[in-house]
């Protein structure tokens, strides 16, 4: 799974890409877009990542609650798999075992994973490597109720305004609304690993979708921040109910090298 | 415009650089990123030597993925470089003559920038397979033991940047 998701983009991607190097009108945009385009064939045909940022494991681990887990501890397995897939796919080791430390843990382990219990009798393990040159742009914004929807536009254009060149535009971006603090974070995370071509099945959520993408494309950053109108190739946002006092929003932002990889047990 | 240049760079040659120009650079270039900065930082503190003599040389802002066998470097691709921006206005007064990375400067860098006639390249961000097909050559220079944040020296053939600041104090990511 590591290497595949390293390697390779989904095919709503890769569609995503194809139409905005058809449709970008900047010449620089359409050179930029056309080098992505270029590199995925290599990354593809030489068996070498898409990004030397091969990221941080991130897991969503989805449990149906008739699943039984026999013979060790499923982090265990999933570190023991992010530690051979990075070693025997020449994949960077980009984590370090202490954020003030700072020394390499050498196997780009431990991995980040998210448990959720789901009905059933599968469990669903989605991998999605994510590189830090956007996640350091990612943000989150307690908002008032008062803030209303126009505050919700505000915090996610700005954050994409913000983050321009450094988050490798044309970016996606994924955002969460309602929660709590954390909850929020979590649903803009999982926002990523929605294909391009899954609008939410809320209409006025759905709509804001729309508008957001559309607005952030009007910005002229462009592809690598260098002017054009491909600044994200799409944006999902998953929501959830709130407190009457609060109104959280996170925007979490991903290059355009959003890549994940599914399995199901 | 479009260059074909080789570094280290002649100074003349990097004065006629404008902000959106395409250069395809030939040479040497040094790769460095965060905890390379954080040693070479360290070591001038200290009033030691840095690891390879700056003067007039480019540095990549990089952290390559593992070389498969047979080949000089994995995926190759820049990394953001305003985090290095806490080092960088010191290596340009000590002589540092180009950078190569992605994203914004601070201002005191680009005030650097101007001051000694640098340029500050971008490469794209995110295209680490099609950027590691211009590495000819890979050798670890000093920081061995940071993996792949080691300091290298690459040998370049028509490695494709834009340039993104210039001696002029232009900046293409400056939008009005």
């Amino acid at each position: 799974m590591c290497i595949e998701a390293n390697h390779s983009l989904g095919a709503d991607m890769r569609a995503a890409l194809d139409k905005a190097a058809e449709t970008e009108d900047s010449p620089v945009g359409k050179h930029v877009l056309a080098q992505l385009q270029e590199n995925l064939k290599i990354a593809e045909e030489d068996r070498i990542p898409i990004c030397q940022d091969t990221g941080m494991a991130v897991v969503f681990a989805d449990i149906g609650q008739d699943v039984h887990i026999e013979g060790g501890f499923i982090e265990d397995a999933i570190n023991e798999g992010v530690r051979q897939g990075y070693t025997e796919g020449y994949l960077r080791k980009s984590v370090v075992g202490d954020p003030i430390e700072r020394v390499n843990t050498g196997d780009n382990t431990p991995a980040i994973v998210h448990y959720r219990m789901v009905p059933g009798d599968e469990l669903k393990l989605t991998f999605c490597p994510k590189g830090f040159g956007s996640e350091n742009m990612s943000r989150v914004f307690m908002l008032k109720p008062a803030d209303g929807v126009q505050g919700i536009k505000d915090a996610v254009i700005g954050a994409v305004a913000d983050a321009g060149p450094n988050a490798c535009p044309p970016m996606v971006v994924g955002v969460g609304i309602g929660g709590t603090f954390e909850k929020c974070a979590l649903m803009a995370k999982r926002a990523l690993t929605r294909s391009l071509d899954e609008p939410s099945p809320l209409p006025h959520i759905r709509a804001l979708e729309e508008e957001l993408l559309a607005e952030i494309n009007k910005s002229g950053l462009g592809p690598a921040g260098l002017g054009g109108k491909t600044t994200a190739l799409g944006l999902n946002i998953e929501s959830c109910a709130t407190h009457i006092a609060g109104l959280p929003v996170a925007v979490n932002i991903c290059c355009h090298v959003n890549r994940h990889a599914v399995r199901i047990l | 415009m479009e260059y074909h240049l080789t570094s280290p760079f002649d100074e003349e040659e990097l004065k006629k650089l404008r902000i959106g120009d395409s250069v395809y650079i030939n040479g040497i270039i040094y790769v460095a990123r965060d905890a390379a900065h954080k040693r070479m930082s360290e070591a001038l503190d200290a009033g030691e030597a840095l690891p390879f003599d700056i003067k007039g040389q480019t540095i990549y802002y990089m952290g390559p993925s593992p070389a498969r066998p047979g080949r000089p470097i994995g995926s190759a691709g820049p990394t953001t470089a305003g985090r290095m921006d806490k080092y960088t206005p010191r290596l340009l007064d000590l002589g540092l003559k180009a950078m190569i990375g992605k994203g914004r400067r601070t201002d005191a860098v680009k005030e650097a920038i101007v001051r000694n006639g640098c340029v500050y390249f971008a490469a794209i961000g995110g295209a680490g397979a099609l950027l590691s097909k211009a590495i000819k050559s890979s050798e670890t220079v000093a920081y061995a033991d940071l993996g792949a944040e080691a300091l290298l020296k690459l040998r370049v053939e028509d490695f494709p940047v834009i340039v993104v600041a210039d001696t002029a104090g232009g900046d293409a990511y400056r939008r009005e």
